[in-house]
């Protein structure tokens, strides 16, 4: 309703404020008439209409509204409505925008969480949160930002942008930042109420299906992922019998047709992702096949990351002391200075590789860059381990 | 249409040591810009390059000194008043704005008409 509004209004927070005004509109003429049959569009229409109120009533105003989008004739319906979002969310995750701006520009005007809500959901304050997204509203208008679907030329990039934002919306609520629960489920169901949209408003994409494969392949095992104590269990650990089976089900038949034609860096991931749902255990996992799609992998997204859990595959394929030499390089990357599963998956190689002293000294690192409860204590109980040995 | 100035920030050091054909390429790029702009659908409204921040002075207050306002490795050398359809459209035209290996930064003019 609010992209809907936007586009008319020409401006969020003037659309902003017309979507509140129908709703107190709504209450009083629902309480009068009842309820429409079609609340929703009732409601999008109220606010349009405030929109072009608005526009009427202050024509001077308007000159210095920023003329955020394309004008559209007051009389179009909300038959329009989907590629609204679609603008929306495009609008939102432009790249002049900073990326954590982006984030939470999404959440606040295309899922429609308060400020509030998003500042508890990145821990920062309100007050830091409201000035941020204030700052890239701003920026939107006064930089002219366009509010449109980019030409089929720039999709490809821009497309990549949105689903950088999901996907990172994604992570940091599959293993939240800090605190005592494992996983934020309110951001993971928001990653996917987007995907789905997305899918839904660009069925053709190969990058949509791929990512929404992925988050469906890799939230399969989030049951799975705490023992029933809270404790963290690594892949190798879970019990299998716990994945979502109906998730891995829909997020395998997504893979094949997101691979077509030049495989995308999300459609592989979700390829490497289904490999480890087949699989009947770890160790009896097709490791030479998930190193040889790491490699594709790379090619295509040359990241240290990418790099980084290559090597963990290279260690199951090939054995420790091979996985080690393949992830040595990446310890004085600077790209990965602070992040936190370099020295936990070195630990985890040195471990079993019986370099007890060297694990020990890698664990304590990664102790200190995760401020997550059950990570934290999974890699104190290793670090106890080593000690031990 | 929106305006929108284009910051160049270049190396000065390499401007020192530019020899004749290095002055003679800037220019060619220069003239080439100035063709590709109408044809991504925008119009340079004006600009300049500037003399090295070697010659610049500087006034806060009521003191003056010499030098730029803030030292930094890349300066800015030159500028562009562009206008354009909106941000999208600016960017494709900053991106073949030459630059000397340095970068350039886009900034919407602010508007006070009416």
């Amino acid at each position: 309703m609010l992209a809907a509004t936007a586009r008319v209004a020409g401006d969020l927070d003037l659309a902003e404020e017309c979507v509140q005004d129908a709703y107190v509109a709504a209450l009083d003429v629902w309480l009068r008439e009842g309820v429409p049959a079609n609340p929703g569009a009732w409601l999008t229409t109220a606010a349009r209409r405030r929109a072009i109120d608005a526009h009427r009533r202050a024509q001077v105003l308007r000159t210095k509204l920023p003329l955020l989008v394309e004008r559209v004739e007051p009389g179009s319906t909300v038959d329009d409505i989907p590629d609204d979002r679609l603008r929306l969310v495009f609008t939102c995750c432009h790249p002049a925008i900073a990326r954590e701006a982006q984030v939470a520009l999404t959440l606040r005007l295309v899922c429609g969480l308060s400020t509030g809500e998003i500042a508890r959901a990145f821990l920062v304050p309100e007050a830091t949160m409201a000035a941020r997204v204030t700052r890239a509203k701003k920026k939107i208008a006064a930089a002219r930002i366009a509010y449109r679907v980019p030409a089929p030329e720039e999709l490809p990039d821009r497309l990549d942008a949105v689903l950088t934002v999901v996907h990172l919306l994604y992570t940091t609520g599959h293993t939240a930042p800090e605190g005592e629960r494992l996983v934020r489920t309110d951001l993971v169901e928001r990653a996917f109420e987007l995907t789905r949209m997305l899918r839904m408003l660009m069925p053709d994409e190969r990058e949509v299906r791929g990512l929404l494969a992925l988050l469906l392949l890799t939230d399969a095992r989030r049951d799975a992922r705490t023992a029933p104590d809270g404790r963290l269990l690594l892949l190798a650990e879970q019990s299998r019998e716990r994945w979502d089976r109906a998730a891995i089900a829909e997020g395998r038949a997504l893979v094949p047709g997101a691979l077509r034609g030049g495989a995308g860096r999300f459609a592989l991931q979700a390829a490497i992702a289904a490999l480890h749902a087949e699989a009947p255990s770890y160790v009896d996992t097709d490791w030479p096949q998930i190193v040889g799609l790491y490699d594709v992998l790379l090619r295509v997204w040359p990241s240290p990351v990418v790099a980084l859990n290559r090597a963990v595959a290279v260690a199951m394929a090939d054995g420790p002391a091979v996985g080690l030499a393949a992830l040595d390089p990446l310890v004085d990357d600077p790209r990965l200075a602070g992040y936190r599963y370099l020295p936990a998956a070195r630990a985890d190689l040195l471990r079993r590789l019986g370099r007890a002293g060297e694990a020990a000294a890698c664990y304590r690192q990664a102790l200190a860059l995760t401020d997550n409860g059950p990570e934290r204590d999974f890699l104190t109980r290793r670090l106890n381990e080593v000690r031990g040995a | 249409m929106a305006q929108y100035l284009i910051l160049i920030y270049e190396s000065e050091e390499f401007y020192e040591q530019a020899t004749p054909e290095d002055w003679q390429k800037a220019m060619d790029d220069h003239a080439r810009f100035s063709q590709q702009v109408p044809e991504l659908g925008g119009r340079i409204l004006g600009g300049e390059a500037l003399q090295p921040t070697a010659t610049a002075t500087t006034i806060r207050g009521d003191i003056v000194t010499d030098g730029p306002f803030v030292e930094t490795k890349e300066a800015l050398g030159g500028y562009y008043v562009i206008e354009a359809e909106d941000l999208d459209k600016a960017i494709a035209i900053a991106k073949l704005c030459p630059a000397g290996g340095g970068g350039v930064e886009v900034r919407p003019v602010m508007k006070f008409d009416e």
